[in-house]
C-alpha cells in the first residue's frame, strides 16, 4: 500500500490561496460607492446580457468577480435566502448583515474543505432612509469579511481601483450621481491604464429615492446623459 | 455547503413556491394542511366545498380601453358577524398584474402574499419578467396545491389581472377549486355577490369604456353585490371606506384616486334614490 504524499495544512491552505487569487485577479474589477440618494455599482463588463450586478432584496444589491458560474450559484442562493426570510418574518427583517455572514461560512467551508476553492470575490450593499445607513460589505473567497461605509471595490487590480478612489475622495458629504460616476471610471482607468467606455460598463444604482424596491440598472445612454 | 440549497440541480425552476415546498414544506399551506389529510364522505366534502364557495366578498375585473381594471369590497365576515371593514383583497402583484382574492381570509391573504415573492424571485433569479400568461399559470399552479384545504372547506378563488407587454393589451383570468384557469374575454366577478355583480355587468358593459366610465361601472356593480349579498360591503360614508380599485395598464399598476372613488359613490347612490323616491 503506498501512502499518500505528506502536506503541511500551512502548505495545502497557501496553495488553495495561490488558486484562488489567481482566478480572481484575471477578472475584471468591480466598483460600488456611495453618492447621495445612495448606492451606486460599477462594473467592468462589455456584456449586455451576463450581470455582475444584481437585485438581491428591496434595498440589497449584490454583485460578484471571478468565475460566473459560482458567484451565480452564490447570488442565486442570496436570493433564495432573503425572500424566504423575508417571506417568514418581515421584509424589513432582511440585512445585508446577515447575508454577508451567510456568503462568508459558505465560502470558509468551501475554502477549508472541498478540493478546489471558489475563485470568487462578492460585494454586498444595503442602504437605508438615511445616508448613515448605506453598507458595504466584501467577502473574499475564503470567507474574509470587510466592512465599508463610503466605497469598495472587488475583482482583478481591486487594491490599486480602491486606491485610486480613495485618492479621489473628498471629505464630507456623498457626491452627486454623476460626480461618483466620473471618479469610479477614473478609478478604472488609473488602474488599467487604459481610457473606460461606458458602453463597456455595466452601471446599477440602490436608489433611495425609488418606492418599493430600491434597484435600478443604468442604460448606456442614460449613463451618458448624466456625464454630458 | 448546505446554504440555502447552493448545490442545486441544473434545471430546476426559479420557483419560490417550489423552493419553499422543498426547503420549507412546513411553510406551504397544503402540505401544513394536507399532511393530515383524512378520507371526508363525498356529501361532507361536497357541503364544505359549496360552503365555502359562496364566503363572504366580491371581487371584480373589468377590462377599459387602455388595460383592465380590478376592484373589491373591504368586508369580512366571519358567519353572521361583520369580522373586519377595512380589509384589502385587491393586491398589486407586481409591476405589470395584481390579483383579488375571495374565499377564506387567512388563507387568501398567504396566498397573495405568496404569489407576489414567486412573481418577484423570478423576476430577480431570471433577470427578466414573466410573461403574462406565465403568470397565471403560476398562480393556478398554487391554487391547485391548495386542493386539500379546499376538502377541509378552506376554498381560495382568485381572480387575476394582468397587462400583456407582448400583445399589448389587458388580461383576466379566472380559477377554480382545483386550479383550472380560463381566460374572460370582458369581465368577470367571483364571491358570494359575484353573481349579482356580473348581472349588472353583463347590461352594462361595453367595449373600449374609458376610465370614468369603468370606475362607474365596476362600482355600479359592486354597489349590487352589496345590496343583494351580506357578505358584500358597499361603500361605507359614516367611516369613509370605499372599495378598492386598481387599473393595470402599460404604464403598470395604479391606485384609483379616494376622493374620485367617494364622488362617484356619492353620484351613484344619490342615482338610485332618485329613483327610488319618484
Amino acid at each position: 500500500m503506498t501512502l499518500p504524499f505528506y502536506v503541511s495544512p500551512e502548505q495545502l491552505m497557501q496553495d488553495k490561496a495561490e488558486y484562488a487569487q489567481k482566478g480572481i485577479a484575471r477578472g475584471r474589477s468591480i466598483i460600488a460607492m456611495e453618492y447621495r440618494d445612495g448606492a451606486l455599482f460599477v462594473a467592468d463588463n462589455p456584456s449586455t446580457s451576463l450581470f455582475k450586478i444584481s437585485e438581491i432584496y428591496d434595498n440589497i444589491a449584490f454583485s460578484g468577480a471571478g468565475k460566473y458560474s459560482e458567484f451565480e450559484s452564490l447570488r442565486k442562493a442570496g436570493i433564495q435566502h432573503a425572500d424566504l426570510k423575508g417571506f417568514m418574518y418581515s421584509r424589513e427583517d432582511v440585512t445585508a448583515r446577515a447575508l454577508a455572514n451567510g456568503y462568508s461560512q459558505t465560502l470558509g467551508t468551501i475554502f477549508s474543505q472541498e478540493l478546489k476553492p471558489f475563485e470568487v470575490e462578492i460585494l454586498l450593499a444595503q442602504i437605508g432612509d438615511g445616508p448613515e445607513q448605506t453598507e458595504f460589505y466584501r467577502i473574499a473567497f475564503d470567507g474574509t469579511i470587510v466592512h465599508e461605509k463610503r466605497c469598495i471595490a472587488i475583482g482583478g487590480r481591486s487594491e490599486d481601483v480602491a486606491s485610486a478612489l480613495r485618492s479621489a475622495e473628498g471629505e464630507g458629504d456623498a457626491p452627486d450621481l454623476n460626480t461618483a460616476l466620473t471618479r469610479c471610471m477614473k478609478a478604472l482607468e488609473t488602474a488599467t491604464g487604459q481610457p473606460v467606455s461606458l458602453r463597456a460598463l455595466e452601471v446599477a444604482l440602490l436608489d433611495r429615492t425609488r418606492t418599493g424596491r430600491k434597484f435600478r440598472r443604468v442604460p448606456p445612454d442614460e449613463a451618458e446623459s448624466l456625464l454630458a | 455547503m448546505e446554504w440555502m440549497g447552493l448545490n442545486r440541480p441544473v434545471g430546476q425552476c426559479s420557483s419560490f413556491f417550489d423552493f419553499l415546498q422543498q426547503a420549507k414544506p412546513d411553510l406551504t399551506p397544503a402540505v401544513r394542511w394536507g399532511a393530515e389529510w383524512r378520507p371526508v364522505p363525498a356529501d361532507e366534502m361536497q357541503r364544505n366545498v359549496l360552503a365555502s364557495l359562496s364566503h363572504g366578498t366580491t371581487v371584480l375585473a373589468v377590462k377599459y380601453d387602455r388595460g383592465a381594471m380590478i376592484v373589491g369590497d373591504r368586508r369580512a365576515v366571519e358567519g353572521y358577524q361583520v369580522a373586519a371593514r377595512r380589509m384589502e383583497k385587491v393586491f398589486t402583484t407586481d409591476s405589470h398584474s395584481a390579483i383579488a382574492i375571495a374565499g377564506a381570509a387567512g388563507p387568501c391573504l398567504e396566498m397573495a402574499r405568496l404569489f407576489s415573492i414567486e412573481l418577484e424571485h423570478y423576476e430577480k433569479l431570471d433577470g427578466v419578467l414573466l410573461s403574462c400568461e406565465g403568470k397565471a399559470n403560476r398562480l393556478g399552479h398554487m391554487v391547485k396545491a391548495n386542493l386539500p384545504m379546499v376538502m377541509q372547506g378552506l376554498v381560495v378563488i382568485p381572480l387575476f389581472v394582468g397587462f400583456d407587454v407582448k400583445q399589448r393589451r389587458g388580461r383576466i383570468f379566472k380559477y377554480d377549486v382545483t386550479g383550472g384557469k380560463y381566460e374572460e374575454t370582458d369581465y368577470h366577478a367571483v364571491g358570494s355577490g359575484g353573481k349579482d355583480a356580473r348581472v349588472t355587468m353583463k347590461e352594462r358593459f361595453r367595449k373600449n369604456l374609458s376610465e370614468r366610465d369603468v370606475m362607474a361601472l365596476g362600482l355600479e356593480a359592486l354597489l349590487s353585490a352589496a345590496e343583494e349579498d351580506v357578505g358584500t360591503g358597499g361603500p361605507d360614508v359614516f367611516r369613509g371606506i370605499y372599495p378598492t380599485m386598481k387599473f393595470v395598464d402599460a404604464r403598470g399598476v395604479s391606485d384609483a384616486d379616494d376622493a374620485e372613488v367617494a364622488r362617484l359613490c356619492d353620484q351613484l347612490a344619490r342615482a338610485r334614490s332618485e329613483r327610488d323616491t319618484r
